[in-house]
């Protein structure tokens, strides 16, 4: 099988090439199955490899295809890395993947871009294989790029609108900012070990330097790695573009700012795990930003009133979450957080989409209500991810969320307390959504009313076996104390260093006390949001309504875009009004208009020994020819 | 050999002496007929200097030269003499500062 890994990324490559360069030629029909088809035909062999993977039969092999780049000593290879790690990621990338391509082609059938749509689609996932698969640094950062470049495309995806292509811009150049950070950071990885290649990187790492002994190099490589993550999986400080990308067609937030791409920072933390655990400072730093962007992002979410900026802020929180795990150092939880994450949100995305393609475009969620009646699949299935995120058990978000708080605990019990805040917010907001969405009277104008109808099956499918997961993904890591093996963590220990495993552990009736406070108080909150907004049927103020001081400050999400607007964009603007007025008028405008007003003075004058008198032109040649004699003669001797 | 040479230096002042009268010739006369006299006068001077100089190194190379250089000389004239035609046609004159329009 691993001769056929190849053709992992290279089927989406194909896939977007044919849709691409033929899309006024081809038929919808068949734009949806090359689209569909090429991400099936990986997820198969994906499939395939995760099936060796686990029955041990390929343990951690590296596929060489050509020399990307050699200079002096430094040898940069296009290769794969195919082990445990990049073998889940992947499952997760063409499963989760193929599913949303399949649910597009019911919700952009109507759009005119469609073949455009399902051509970056496909890049995209062309792109996030190749920053998985790749087995160094430099193949990974490609597939950054490349992910980041089809975010910017399909946030843009509607470009006729400009408030959407300035929130593509804003990402974009978010993620420029913690790109440098990464660039800045593979450098130095050149510099102090001399290759970009994961295997000789982390067996240099691991003799160069001692666990326990902080290295200026290690913090620095570290902090700038990191800064890449925060702005690909939007962390404090360059999150703000991630509310904003809901401007694309929801299935991308589904794929790309929801399931995948968003976590490409996590899998890369993971991925070079030896790095961060040597430094220790850099895994603080980590998990305080972790930790205060889920609870900052989910403060955010309880006040929010569109339906897919609901479950951005969500995400963004549950990314905090995720963060934060790799701060604590349990690498294998965060991306068990990942793969649980991935089917929920994708889930709730799916479901939203649902939702607005049954309102016809309708976002607001003070506009809807009662639709259970009228969308009992995507109800059931939006239920079933609510749950899941929440942390009730058996859903997936339990598992996954509690192996986190567990690990919070033993660093703190106050990491855990504010972990569980967030839980409790989180479960607020999404319930929030869940009852003003679902229950209670319907508020939307009549049009809209008789409009209501489930999707059609493309799009209900993928909900349902999206919910599917949602409810059984959690069962590859359940924990001893429940009677689990904790499979997930075992299958991805080859890839995790040993010194990260924790030295101290909970016993287990510490950790069922913990699983039942936080479930308890979860069920607790759960009971209040829907007497708020079930009984008392409390609906969210209208737009332009006055609102208590916290409420406004929540509801203009702390403000946050302002402020960088006033302290960064303005003086950047500022700038570069001094430098068009000062730099470019005054000095180079000047300098070239000089030039041309000399030559042009110049000649004015010169253009009258064009007199037209012949006998004048041969005096002259002849004087000139005498000059250049003379002269010739004068510099030979 | 000392002859010689003097021969040659009698040759090379003779052939100045041409040159310079062709390009008088050329610079102040304004009848076009007589400056292309000058310029075949220019030319000769040059293929005198050559032949001088073939016979001096004892080289026959120069006289294919110079037999190069009357023959294109020939052909140059031919199409002088024909725009010549054709400016007398139009201005009425050979006199060269008739042809003064294409200036500034």
């Amino acid at each position: 099988m691993l001769q056929l890994a190849w053709l992992i990324p290279v089927l989406p490559l194909i896939g977007f090439l044919i849709i691409g360069l033929a899309n006024k030629k081809l038929n919808k029909t068949l734009v949806g199955i090359v689209g569909c088809g090429s991400i099936f035909l990986s997820f198969l062999i994906v499939l395939s490899l995760l099936i060796n993977v686990l029955n041990g039969s390929i343990k951690s092999e590296t596929l060489t295809y050509f020399n990307w780049i050699s200079a002096g000593s430094l040898d940069i290879k296009l290769s794969f890395l195919i082990d445990p790690l990049s073998v889940t990621m992947m499952t997760i990338i063409t499963g989760v993947g193929f599913l949303i391509h399949l649910y597009s082609a019911g919700y952009m059938s109507h759009d005119e871009g469609y073949a455009r749509y399902f051509a970056y689609l496909n890049l995209f996932v062309f792109s996030m294989l190749i920053l998985v698969m790749g087995s160094n640094f430099l193949v990974l950062f490609a597939g950054w790029e490349g992910v980041g470049l089809c975010s910017y495309l399909l946030i843009g995806f509607w470009f006729k609108n400009n408030d959407y292509n300035n929130a593509a811009k804003k990402a974009f150049i978010m993620n420029r900012i913690g790109d440098l950070g990464f660039l800045l950071g593979m450098l130095l990885i050149i510099v102090t070990f001399g290759s970009l290649e994961y295997s000789v990187v982390f067996e240099k790492a691991r003799s160069f330097f001692t666990p326990g002994v902080a290295e200026p190099v290690m913090i620095a490589i570290t902090l700038l790695l990191f800064l890449g993550a925060t702005g690909k999986s939007a962390q404090i400080p360059l999150y703000t573009w991630l509310p904003d990308a809901m401007a694309g067609p929801t299935p991308v937030s589904a794929l790309i700012h929801a399931a995948t791409m968003v976590t490409a920072g996590i899998y890369m933390i993971v991925r070079s795990n030896v790095l961060f655990s040597l430094a220790p400072f850099t895994l603080d730093v980590i998990q305080i930003i972790g930790l205060t962007t889920a609870l900052f992002a989910a403060t955010i979410g309880l006040v929010q009133n569109d339906i897919k900026k609901v479950l951005a802020y969500s995400t963004v929180s549950q990314l905090g979450y995720m963060f934060f795990a790799l701060g604590l150092g349990a690498y294998s939880t965060a991306i068990f957080h990942v793969a649980t994450h991935a089917f929920f949100k994708a889930l709730l995305f799916l479901g939203a989409g649902s939702v607005i393609h049954a309102m016809s475009g309708e976002q607001d969620i003070r506009n809807m209500g009662g639709l259970y009646k009228k969308l009992p699949i995507t109800f059931i299935t939006f239920i079933i991810g609510t749950l899941a995120i929440a942390g009730i058990p058996p859903f997936a978000g339990f598992f996954s969320k509690d192996e986190i708080l567990a690990h919070a605990y033993e660093h703190s019990p106050v990491l855990w307390a504010l972990g569980v805040v967030g839980a409790l917010m989180t479960t607020f907001y999404m319930f929030r959504l869940v009852f003003l969405t679902f229950f209670g009277s319907f508020r939307g104008t009549e049009h809209q009313k008789s409009h209501l109808h489930e999707s059609p099956l493309i799009m209900t499918v993928p909900l349902i076996v999206l919910a599917v997961l949602s409810v059984v993904g959690g069962f590859v890591g359940v924990p001893e104390v429940l009677g689990g093996s904790n499979f997930l963590k075992s299958f991805l220990s080859p890839v995790i260093a040993p010194i990260n495993e924790q030295a101290g552990h909970l016993s287990h009736s510490t950790e069922l006390i913990l699983m039942g406070i936080s479930v308890g108080a979860v069920l607790l909150v759960i009971a209040i949001t829907a007497r708020i907004y079930v009984s008392n049927k409390t609906v969210p103020a209208p737009e332009g309504s006055e609102l208590s001081t916290p409420h406004k400050v929540l509801y203009n999400k702390y403000y946050i875009d302002e402020i960088y607007r006033t302290l960064i964009v303005k003086p950047l603007y500022w700038l570069g009004d001094i430098f068009y007025k000062v730099f470019e008028i005054k000095i180079i405008d000047n300098f070239v208009n000089a030039w041309g007003k000399g030559v042009d003075r110049g000649s004015a004058g010169l253009r009258f020994l064009q007199n037209g008198s012949i006998s004048f032109y041969m005096i002259a040649m002849v004087i000139g020819i005498i000059l250049i004699l003379f002269f010739n003669t004068i510099i030979k001797f | 050999m000392q002859a010689l040479s003097n021969t040659v230096t009698n040759y090379l002042v003779l052939a100045s002496i041409l040159f310079a009268i062709g390009v008088m010739g050329v610079l102040v006369r304004r009848n076009i007929i007589i400056i292309f006299m000058s310029i075949e006068l220019m030319l000769n001077a040059v293929n005198l200097l050559l032949v001088a100089f073939s016979v001096f190194h004892n080289d026959a190379s120069s006289q294919v030269f110079v037999f190069f250089i009357m023959a294109v000389a020939a052909a140059e004239i031919t199409v002088g003499l024909a725009i010549l035609v054709m400016i007398y046609r139009n201005t009425g004159s050979v006199d060269i500062n008739a042809l003064n329009k294409l200036k500034w």
